[in-house]
């Protein structure tokens, strides 16, 4: 029984950053229409602003104050999603608009590529620590396990993003201008809607949350090149195992990966990596485009 | 069949490619027998390319076609680079038999995310396999040529005029098909597939096709590069692995089969002096050029030797 348990909270956690990291990959590609690639950059980029910033902060003498450790972390994120956000969808994907789906999957992989490189040139290849958020909030005791206390915050995180991203979508007038443009960007814009507000809105909303979830991250690990490469490649597991462009979807594929990964860890640790592609492909195979995802018409 | 010209064509091509074998210098024999293994793997994404379909994947055949030819001669004590390349297409083909019927009903995004999937499944297992070298890979003797047993330069000559041989054969074999009345149907698909389902043909059929196609020769690639590496490990089927491979390709265009292994070499030799001058700036030099063909070059390398030519028709 113990087991199970141990697997189930272990599944949660790691669901809820799954959830954190793949919620603004599937936003993008709902409004924008762009699978984006480069959303394992920025998350990176998060990281190593946030890990920066919070060092910065104890070095300035945070210790009398440990907890602005979190404003740290959090401020961090709105700086690259405003700095990144712009730059990227300005700057490179407008042109893009309206091309092949799979062209545009290349023109992010290009930015990713040119962004891991230039992270190198920011921070250089050593790895930084900053371990001090993750121990302040002490360690939660569950039947005869501890878990760190971070952790659950962590969960907590989660949930509120994706209330926040479901409630901004479905409750605001914004949001419904959103739908819309998902809808049908051309008819949206006779309607007077400003469509290229809308895609920078969301592209920066994107950014803000892959670089919330290296943010988060970024106490928990060893912060050191290589990040994005393998965050990129879970999430999109869990976007298309959810549908793409689906937020509830995002959220199921998270917990569906993050528990099979649970279970395989504690059951059977070789297939730790195998397991979330095959839960992947085995859902694409009965789901062409994933759970949560609308049925469209062929065009002709 | 080929008519006469292209019959001309072919061994022209490799007699010039021959030559390389006395002037080339060790390196650049090594570079060019890499690019073109995986110019092969490349050809194979062309082939998709020409129905529409990306695959973001082909790391799945590059590595077990590597692994399988490293299996076999490490079991069997077999060095022979003949036996390892018919054993390693056997393989792929019955994987790409098996995953093509699968995957032939995936479009656009759908269909590269799942090629890229089932070859992170295979990266994941391998990583995780101790029994078979785990992320740590196995190394692989060096191949033998009917009985032929070079060492040093004559090797590395040895191992080149196969590649070339393999190369300019599969690129007259692929040509062919591209031009055949299946791989047109492919290329039409591509325009509109409802229409050539409405005129009778499968395109489902088509696209498994070219889906078995790109498998065997992502083996055949995978069974070079291991041979010529002296060494396999799972990062053969690691997504930027294939990465790079959709990055040949788009440089390529579909147009040529040719520009297929000119595009493979130039990405070579970008990567080998990238590497010498800008150690840490490689991906990103690779990034600005992938945005630069992108942007200025759509059809990619094979669509300036098309232009030409409907220039010249047209006149």
């Amino acid at each position: 029984m113990d087991l199970f348990a141990t697997i189930f909270v272990d599944g949660l956690i790691y669901a809820a950053w799954l959830f954190i990291v793949s919620v603004g990959l599937t936003l993008v590609f709902g409004v924008l229409n762009i699978l984006n690639i480069a959303h394992g950059s920025l998350y990176a980029i998060g990281a190593y602003t946030s890990a920066s910033m919070v060092g910065a902060y104890f070095g300035v003498g945070g210790d009398a104050f440990p907890w602005g450790s979190y404003v740290a972390l959090i401020a961090a994120a709105i700086l690259v999603a405003l700095v990144m956000g712009p730059l990227l969808e300005r700057g490179l994907l407008r042109f893009f608009y309206g091309r092949d789906e799979v062209l545009n999957v290349l023109v992010t992989y290009a930015v990713f590529l040119i962004l891991e490189d230039a992270m190198k040139l920011i921070w250089g290849v050593n790895p930084y620590y900053v371990y001090e958020p993750y121990t302040l909030l002490g360690d939660v005791e569950l039947g005869s396990l501890f878990y760190v206390g971070y952790d659950f915050a962590v969960i907590a995180i989660a949930i509120v993003v994706g209330l926040a991203v479901w409630m901004s979508l479905n409750r605001t007038r914004t949001g419904k201008v959103v739908l819309a443009v998902i809808h049908d960007p051309e008819m949206s814009r006779t309607m007077g809607v400003n469509v290229p507000r809308i895609y920078l809105g969301a592209f920066v909303a994107g950014a803000f949350l892959a670089a919330l979830g290296g943010a988060v991250t970024a106490p928990m690990i060893s912060v050191q090149p290589g990040l994005g490469v393998n965050v990129i490649i879970v999430a999109f597991a869990v976007v298309i195992i959810g549908g793409l462009g689906s937020i509830p979807g995002a959220a199921i594929g998270a917990l569906m990966v993050g528990i099979s990964r649970a279970a395989s860890v504690h059951l059977l640790p070789e297939a730790e990596l195998f397991i979330i592609y095959f839960v992947m492909a085995i859902v694409l195979m009965f789901r062409p485009e994933g759970l949560f995802a609308k049925t469209q018409a062929r065009k002709i | 069949m080929l008519g006469m010209n292209h019959l001309l064509a072919v061994a022209g091509t490799f007699a010039v490619m021959a030559a390389g074998a006395v002037i080339l210098p060790d390196w650049a024999m090594f570079l060019i027998v890499m690019a073109l293994a995986k110019g092969l793997v490349c050809l194979g994404i062309v082939g998709m390319m020409r129905g529409g379909l990306v695959s973001f994947g082909q790391g799945l055949y590059y590595c077990a076609g590597a692994y399988t030819a490293t299996l076999f001669a490490n079991s069997f004590g077999i060095t022979d680079i003949f036996l390892l390349c018919i054993v390693s297409a056997v393989v792929c083909l019955a994987i790409g038999g098996l995953f093509g019927p699968l995957l032939a009903g995936y479009r656009g995004i759908f269909f590269a995310m799942l090629s890229l999937a089932l070859s992170m499944v295979l990266y994941g297992s391998l990583s995780k396999l101790s029994v078979i070298g785990g992320t740590d890979g196995l190394n692989i003797a060096a191949p033998t040529f009917l009985g032929w047993e070079p060492e040093g330069r004559a090797l590395q000559s040895g191992l080149y005029l196969f590649v070339s041989a393999l190369v300019v054969a599969a690129g007259a074999v692929m040509w062919r098909y591209f031009h055949s009345e299946q791989g047109l149907i492919a290329l039409a698909a591509r325009d509109n597939e409802l229409r050539v389902e409405y005129l009778g043909a499968s395109v489902r059929k088509a696209m498994t096709l070219n889906y078995v196609f790109g498998a065997v020769l992502g083996g055949l690639g995978g069974t070079i590069a291991a041979l010529a590496l002296g060494h396999v490990d799972p990062e053969f089927a690691f997504w930027t692995t294939s990465g790079e491979f959709v990055f040949v390709a788009i440089l390529a265009g579909y147009l040529s089969v040719p520009a297929v292994f000119v595009a493979a070499i130039i990405l070579e030799l970008v990567r080998s002096f990238s590497n010498l001058y800008f150690p840490n700036t490689w991906q990103l030099a690779l990034g600005v050029f992938l945005l630069a063909v992108i942007v200025a070059l759509p059809g990619g390398l094979g669509s300036l030797v098309d232009r030409r030519r409907k220039r010249e028709g047209a006149q």
